[in-house]
């Protein structure tokens, strides 16, 4: 397990002694009959950046979304900051925020409109400032007071990140935050989270597809497959350990079950 | 921090955000402003000129002239009250805004605050101009029912919010596959609640039913004002707490339903 040390922030000097920022532990969701998740660990390092990968249907949105407290598990727990999610989430919701393409915002309301909204409900101080200092460093700039349903894919991606980055969260939440967008906006929100994670030290666990955004951010990477944790390591030492070069080639050894033959 | 909080933790300033974002919607779009006062005011006008008609034909109704303009007002407050809670409950889930909102720190209590303050400011763009075109049309002056009118109003917005709150709580759970029952369950109470008859012509049995339903009460108040001029304070008393007990019930109800939706992964999906 990879967990990288940094200075926590000053708020989480009340948390509980030494928690991590995500720690999962033996975590299940059963829908019906199909087991989303199936019993898996895991613990974050605050200040991390996290890759959870897996094919469609390997139960990353699930996953994130029990640790959100959107989802009750089946069994098992998730603690967020220290505390139990969702008995103690009041404590916590707002030391963390998320970015997801199931969740829209309201498409009628100008950026401007919706973004106050949001800080007021994380009860962002100086919240004119805070969307001034926000647009300045996503570009919104000229289409604040735009509704949301008349932006492009791009610019609503990087007003969902503004929304996601409010209140300057502990801990970021990410579904797949560059899908659907073109390479040169993507690697513009890629340098966005590389540079907010590193003045915020902040902790951020982002489920993906592509291998190239992982391979670039992340600390540390989580493959999922049909519910489980198949693999936990370093980009690095998962690529040494299957013997490939880019993790994309990992992804297609577990997705089309040569994990064993080529981890071997 | 400027955040201005209450005992038990419910902030005013999460309640005002929520509020200014039904607000902002109201006013970014003249179909929906439009939608709060259109029916209201085909109600009055329909009704009214039957009231016209019977009260011309019929000696009881020339003696009772008001009560049907009143009912239609009335059932117009209970109705629209739960409508205004209950769409601006649904604009989130139109909008796949719930789950920035449940991921938030707003707490459920505030949330239904918000829609109860939602539902009367819709209910007062809706209902204030039907009231003015009954006094000018139909020389019914509906605010001449004086104070009991308050107690009539209370008691018909608690029941459209327990019912709001209720509706809602199933949307949360089924998804927008449940929205036709906003609509709808509503129109279930009409022929119970004796909006344009009394209790009396029900048969026994349903009489029992009838009088568990606060509406009940605040109808036949109505008439018993406006026909014998009498204000009736003991059936007011007990739709409030007929009243006081649906509202924890539907709120005991939503948050077990909202417990389930999670459960069932339904705030993610939010769809059919």
């Amino acid at each position: 397990m990879n967990i990288i040390d940094q200075v926590p922030p000053k708020s989480a000097a009340a948390d509980p002694l030494g928690s991590a920022a995500i720690d999962v532990a033996h975590l299940t969701k059963v829908y019906k009959q199909t087991r989303a998740v199936d019993d898996i660990s895991f613990s974050i390092a605050r200040g991390s950046i996290t890759g959870l990968l897996g094919g469609n249907g390997a139960g990353k949105t699930t996953t994130i979304a029990m640790i959100m407290g959107l989802v009750l598990p089946t069994s098992g727990r998730v603690q967020v900051l220290g505390y139990q999610m969702p008995q103690q989430s009041e404590r916590v919701l707002g030391r963390m925020n998320f970015e997801s393409p199931y969740v829209d915002m309201p498409m009628r309301l100008t950026v401007r409109q919706n973004l106050t909204i949001f800080g007021r409900l994380y009860a962002v101080a100086n919240l004119r400032e805070r969307i001034a200092q926000l647009a300045d460093e996503l570009d919104l700039s000229e289409f604040l007071d735009r509704a949301n349903g008349k932006l492009s894919a791009g610019q609503k991606t990087r007003v969902a990140l503004a929304k996601a980055l409010i209140n300057e969260p502990e801990l970021l939440l990410l579904d797949e935050p560059t899908a659907s967008l073109d390479p040169d906006t993507a690697d513009w929100v890629r340098g966005h989270l590389e540079t907010y994670r590193r003045t915020h030290q902040a902790t951020v666990l982002l489920a993906s597809h592509n291998m190239l955004e992982v391979e670039r951010l992340c600390d540390r990477v989580i493959i999922m497959k049909r519910g489980r944790v198949e693999d936990d390591d370093s980009p690095e030492g998962i690529m040494a350990r299957y013997n490939r070069a880019t993790l994309e080639e990992v992804f297609l050894d577990v997705a089309r079950g040569r994990v064993k033959e080529a981890a071997s | 921090m400027s955040e201005l909080a209450l005992r038990g933790g419910i902030s005013v300033n999460r309640i005002g955000a929520m509020i200014l974002r039904y607000w902002y919607l109201l006013l970014s779009s003249w179909p929906r402003l439009l939608e709060l006062v259109y029916w209201p005011v085909l109600q009055i006008i329909t009704w009214g000129f039957l009231q016209t008609y019977i009260a011309q034909n019929a000696n009881f109704f020339a003696r009772a002239g008001g009560t049907l303009i009143g009912a239609v007002i009335l059932w117009d407050i209970l109705f629209r009250g739960q409508l205004g809670f209950s769409i601006s409950f649904l604009e989130e889930m139109w909008a796949r805004n719930l789950a920035n909102l449940m991921m938030s720190p707003l707490k459920p209590i505030e949330f239904l605050i918000a829609l109860m303050t939602m539902s009367l400011i819709r209910l007062a763009i809706g209902v204030f101009p039907m009231t003015l075109l009954a006094l000018f049309f139909f020389q019914f002056n509906f605010y001449s029912l004086g104070l009991p009118l308050i107690a009539f109003f209370c008691n018909l917005i608690f029941t459209s919010w327990a019912v709001g709150i209720f509706v809602s709580g199933l949307v949360l759970r089924h998804g927008l596959g449940a929205e036709s029952i906003v609509w709808t369950l509503m129109f279930a109470l009409m022929p119970l609640a004796c909006v344009y008859y009394p209790v009396h012509v029900l048969p026994v049995w349903l009489q029992y039913i009838s009088w568990s339903l606060p509406p009940t009460y605040v109808f036949e108040g109505m008439r018993a004002l406006l026909i014998d001029h009498v204000f009736r304070a003991d059936l007011m008393l007990a739709a409030l707490a007929i009243n006081a007990v649906l509202l924890m019930a539907s709120f005991t109800a939503f948050l077990a339903l909202l417990r389930s939706a999670r459960r069932h992964g339904s705030l993610l999906a939010g769809g059919e």
